[in-house]
């Protein structure tokens, strides 16, 4: 075993303790006791939040890039993901069949990537 | 609800996260192992840091040998917004006495997305849901980042390639469901800000960690407000409002 392989094992633990110390703090925190009414108030607002700012994450690359105004997408890259997009969500109000939402989606992002 | 009865239910609550975890982790392993990685680092890693984006992250890291202090500080910035997950399931997994150590070390987006949008079904205990819930979409990563690994470089990556768009899919399928329970506006346009801000101001990478914290003090910001639009018929405790100082030993 050389060097690197060592210190990726070190490295691998050392970002799992992180990960976990981050997913426990609030649990250690507050996990006895009742939770102070602001941070009720916040962990309430919490999941529309974290949905949206993921779902926006997930679009970033839309967004200019620096100060350059430089695309990283192509028009066809950006039509590639926002339409299956806009289906997924517009699949999941009618139905609410959320296998049929991604699964469409996805394929229809496929065969737009392969496409362009 | 019978024991198999509640593990269908579970199982097809997580088949979002099979499909999104199974594709995504097979992109990590087959990732992992053609960058020059031993091959079971990729389950390792999905079972010690089970947590997606870090892992991608780390890969190039550990091939350029970098330091344990560089890995752990950037695991934190990407993974800071987990320090307040938690807080919409300390309620939640009170009841789960036994299996919640491993429901917190097992929280990430995808299940935390599923444990605050779906309920356990009528008559089944929650800690029991969470758990199979929790334990399943683990295993679809691990699996996935396992035969991505053990596969190297034998399927052509242009045959997976956009195959990732599901986890687009499934944050964006959470979100509907999400408006869907919980119509109240402010929070969505808050976070929208946010993300739009944070882009601006510290770009793509830090996203995540910026948009959330900026998120998190408008809505405390916003409080006052909100409060007074929605001032009648919330259940306020009754006038004996205790002082309770939290962390005091109360077994």
């Amino acid at each position: 075993m050389n060097a690197n392989i060592l210190n990726s094992l070190v490295a691998i633990f050392a970002a799992g303790l992180v990960t976990l110390a981050c997913r426990a703090t609030p649990f250690i925190l507050f996990g006895s006791g009742r939770i102070p009414p602001f941070l009720d108030y916040l962990q309430r607002a919490m999941p529309p939040i974290v949905m949206t700012v993921l779902v926006f994450n997930s679009y970033k690359m839309l967004f200019p890039k620096g100060p350059s105004w430089n695309f990283a997408a192509s028009p066809m890259d950006a039509l590639a993901l926002l339409l299956p997009g806009v289906i997924a969500a517009l699949l999941q109000f009618w139905k609410r069949n959320a296998l049929l939402s991604i699964v469409g989606a996805t394929a229809l992002h496929m065969i737009m990537t392969r496409l362009a | 609800m019978t024991r198999s009865a509640l593990f269908r239910f579970a199982f097809r609550t997580t088949i979002p996260v099979l499909l999104g975890y199974s594709t995504i982790g097979l992109a990590y392993g087959l990732l992992l192992a053609t960058s020059g990685l031993p091959w079971w680092l990729a389950p390792l890693s999905s079972v010690v840091i089970y947590a997606g984006a870090a892992q991608f992250m780390s890969i190039p890291l550990l091939v350029g040998g970098a330091g344990v202090a560089e890995i752990a500080i950037l695991t934190f910035l990407v993974n800071a917004r987990h320090l307040v997950y938690g807080l919409s399931l300390i309620k939640p997994f009170g009841e789960a006495k036994r299996v919640r150590p491993y429901l917190v070390y097992a929280l990430t987006d995808e299940t935390y997305g599923l444990l605050t949008t779906v309920k356990a079904p009528e008559g089944a205990s929650g800690a029991a849901f969470y758990g199979l819930v929790s334990a399943l979409d683990q295993s679809y990563w691990v699996l996935g980042s396992l035969v991505g690994a053990v596969a190297g470089s034998l399927v052509p990556a242009s045959w997976t390639a956009g195959m990732d768009f599901a986890l687009t899919a499934l944050f964006i399928v959470l979100l509907v469901e999400q408006i869907k329970s919980s119509p109240k506006a402010a929070p969505y346009l808050v976070a929208l800000a946010a993300s739009i801000i944070a882009l601006a101001i510290a770009g793509p990478d830090r996203l995540l960690v910026i948009a959330i914290v900026l998120a998190m003090v408008g809505m405390l910001a916003l409080k006052p407000l909100l409060d007074r639009g929605a001032k009648n018929g919330s259940g306020s405790a009754s006038g004996a409002e205790r002082e309770e100082s939290h962390g005091e030993g109360r077994a």
